[in-house]
């Protein structure tokens, strides 16, 4: 396959006002906030708007569902730090965005959504594919607009623009009648430049507030920094180095954190949580200071809250007002930017020697070694998580992966080591199946230069499935490692954990993956043995085009450690030291 | 704890959804609900009461501040403070019994506002347990109720305290809380 050229040709924004139709300015609009590449699928409702795509220098990646191009839009926010952008018709179309906006709502990602919708004149009288997407998205977008008139819409996508990019990130959409695409009004675009930001009111960094929390820094014996996403949306990488390594002080992240400090810093303890290794989460339990940097304490990071960190002071680190005190009760909340409130922080802490802290953490980590998977004897049987590592190994942890939802998910963020910030592509937070192939396409689009591997079980890769095709259509070199158990994984761990193995539901048969390629004209291997994974992963990268990996792992193998729900971060299901079930199908 | 949410809020299409599907959200059921213009162009002022912990307190407004329609929130809570509800009451009544409604209208200084010969409509303002007061006494009484209709609580606080929106356009520069009143409760402890 060969890569398209793109019609990506520079083109200055129309910067003297002009007469446009509305699906017009919709386009010019676009390429005024500087949008280079939209991801959609095409409608009656939204056709005016296609029919003048041909006149601006945007690129349209035609999805096979709505969801995905949401994801895409999604991918590529997380990929770039730009904003996304989707576009879908009325009814069905807008309503199979739904998902997609979802899952950017509770990663905080900043995604523009562009629906068409029945003329005016018609809303609310369940015209043909007439929806209320508005009041439809209302929970899950952070605003959204209905627009009738043409002169509307330059002002609406920009606001769009400023809201889904502003303080906390995330979704916002923009619905257009039919009949103002395609009436005209004047296109001016600095005219219709939004209101600068209006901040939070209770966004505010009280002197007070940072002293406290730069004495409770001195003093601690035993503190811990909570990174998470914000750190990255807020591009306050620097400064949590610089906070941890001038302190001493260990790095705790969340499933979204990942990448905020190199996972090889020495300071990094990997990721916390439900599926976190044990010395992390016993460090957040032993520690007597927790400063949660851009993270919102949800339920998978600190267990049953009653018994979360008890010994700990916590400092809350935070740019949503919202967050502070919704599930943990803080000591010291710190509600702006996360990088402007480290920056004033910094000077007041001093270098801070804490060898003792960090040794004793040191010592859980050399226990857990021994149960480490990948200390494990190659005893013929092909494990996610050592398909997962020599990814990591091959790649040399420079690539973007990009995961679905489920096991492979928890051993991508164990096994994967991330270096870079937006290496690591995953919804954490809706937990949405089917996410990684379409919010790959999107990473590989924003970064076309960057290697970027998709890694998704069995389950949920076919849920998305048909983006293969897009993937053939715009000849997109994507390597895809389908970790293909033949369970519905996660679910079924929990059923042998908590439902005394009543696999109800969960044994999946699926397509030949491979064969699946093929008919997408897409190449592919299916991989049985570890001798096969190094060679196998080689191909896929050398491939000039996108190449899918069927890796056949071990059935019922779990994710180690498990927290399970109702239980304290430290109280964790460990791996078997001796380990994994011999599985009699196993061939 | 009861809450009293103070919001003023752009006058356009859906904005009220926005609001109160906050609350919906939150599973919160709203007491009650008051819009209407406020003393800005272009802003109407929302009246929110309902019953929610004191964390909860704290995060429905910050989350109010949060949707792009919301100008400025205030949550009375325990600030002194003016509250008034507007009833009108459609009571049965002959021309035999109308004096002895007559009478309690009286007591409670409320008024007569509408009469034919088989009902009347009694208007009263006060504060909710005066207007609950008149429908007990009323249901004890002779007079059937035959429709209530309640405006719910509006509330203002006392003093030459304006919203922080007002004071933020200018509209009252200088202005200075009352010796005595409250503290504003922008602090997030």
């Amino acid at each position: 396959m060969e890569t398209k050229a793109k019609n990506r040709a520079a083109q200055a924004p129309q910067t003297t006002p002009i007469r446009l139709t509305g699906a017009e300015i919709v386009w010019a609009t676009l390429v005024g906030e500087g949008v280079t590449d939209v991801f959609g699928y095409p409608g009656g409702a939204i056709l005016p708007v296609y029919d003048a795509l041909r006149k601006f220098p945007i690129y349209h990646t035609l999805v096979r569902h709505e969801q995905g191009a949401a994801h895409m839009a999604d991918g590529y926010a997380r990929a770039s730090g730009k904003v996304g952008v989707c576009i879908a018709t009325s009814g069905p179309g807008a309503t199979n965005l739904v998902t997609g906006i979802a899952t950017a709502m509770l990663d905080s990602i900043p995604i523009v959504c562009i629906t068409g919708n029945v003329s005016s004149k018609v809303l609310g009288s369940d015209a043909f594919q007439e929806v209320d997407i508005t009041g439809i998205t209302l929970p899950v977008t952070k605003h959204n607009f209905l627009i009738s008139r043409a002169e509307d819409i330059a002002p609406a996508i920009r606001y769009a623009f400023q809201i889904a990019k502003s303080a906390r990130p995330g979704p916002v959409l923009v619905d257009i009648t039919k009949d103002a695409q395609q009436a005209t009004a004047v296109f001016d675009f600095e005219a219709a430049k939004p209101r600068p930001v209006r901040p939070h009111p209770m966004r505010k960094i009280e002197e007070s507030s940072l002293e406290q929390a730069a004495e409770l820094i001195r003093n601690a014996q035993r503190p811990v920094i909570l990174a998470g996403h914000g750190i990255i949306e807020s591009g306050a990488m620097e400064q949590i180095r610089t906070l941890a390594e001038r302190a001493q002080i260990p790095v705790a992240l969340t499933l979204l954190g990942l990448g905020a400090l190199p996972a090889s810093h020495p300071l990094s303890l990997g990721m916390m949580g439900m599926h976190g290794e044990s010395w992390v989460n016993h460090a957040i339990q032993d520690a007597d200071l927790l400063i949660a940097c851009g993270m919102r304490f949800d339920d998978r990071v600190t267990g049953t809250l009653a018994t979360f960190a008890t010994k700990a002071k916590k400092i809350h680190i935070e740019v949503d007002p919202a967050e502070i005190n919704k599930n943990v009760k803080v000591d010291v909340p710190l509600a702006g930017d996360l990088r402007e409130v480290l920056e004033l922080l910094l000077p007041r802490i001093p270098s801070h020697d804490r060898s003792a802290w960090l040794k004793s953490i040191d010592a859980i980590k050399g226990a857990s070694a021994v149960r480490d998977i990948k200390n494990l004897p190659d005893l013929g049987h092909l494990y996610a998580a050592h398909v997962i590592h020599d990814i990591w190994r091959i790649t040399g942890g420079n690539a973007i992966v990009v995961t679905d939802v489920g096991q492979h998910q928890m051993w991508e963020a164990q096994y994967y080591h991330h270096e870079q910030p937006r290496t690591l592509i995953t919804s954490g937070g809706l937990g949405t199946m089917g996410f990684a192939l379409p919010a790959a396409i999107g990473a590989k689009t924003a970064c076309p230069d960057k290697e970027v591997w998709v890694i998704a079980g069995d389950g949920g890769f076919q849920m998305t499935s048909p983006e293969l095709s897009t993937i053939a259509q715009e000849g997109i070199k994507i390597n895809i490692a389908i970790i293909n158990n033949g369970y519905l994984g996660m679910v079924r761990q929990w059923q042998e954990f908590f439902y005394e193995r009543n696999y109800q539901s969960t044994p999946l048969i699926s397509p030949d993956f491979v064969k699946l390629a093929a008919a997408h004209g897409i190449e592919g291997r299916a991989v049985r043995s570890r001798a096969e994974v190094a060679e196998a992963v080689g191909e896929a990268r050398s491939a000039p085009g996108a190449f899918l990996l069927n890796f056949m792992v071990e059935k019922e193998d779990s994710v180690y450690p498990m927290i399970p729900v109702g239980n304290a971060l430290h109280e964790m299901i460990r791996r078997p030291e001796k380990n994994l079930i011999e599985s009699p199908e196993d061939k | 704890m009861l809450h009293t949410f103070i919001a003023y809020v752009e006058d356009l299409p859906g904005v009220l959804t926005r609001v109160a599907s906050l609350f919906r959200r939150l599973n919160i059921n709203i007491h009650s609900l008051t819009v209407g213009r406020s003393e800005r162009a272009g802003l109407s002022r929302m009246t929110v009461v309902c019953e929610a912990s004191a964390e909860a307190g704290h995060r429905i407004r910050a989350s109010l501040f949060k949707l792009e329609n919301v100008v400025d929130v205030d949550d009375i809570a325990q600030a002194p403070s003016v509250t008034r509800e507007l009833a009108l009451i459609k009571v049965a009544a002959t021309p035999h019994s109308r004096s002895q409604i007559f009478e309690l209208v009286e007591v409670f200084r409320a008024r007569i506002v509408d009469l034919t010969s088989e009902s009347l409509i009694i208007e009263m303002t006060g504060v909710e347990s005066k207007i609950e007061g008149l429908i007990q006494i009323l249901n004890e009484s002779d007079g059937r109720i035959l429709e209530v209709c309640r405006s719910g609580k509006m509330t203002m606080r006392r003093g030459q305290h304006t919203s922080s929106v007002l004071r933020a356009m200018g509209a009252a520069a200088g202005d200075q809380p009352e010796a005595g009143d409250q503290p504003e409760t922008d602090d997030l402890a």
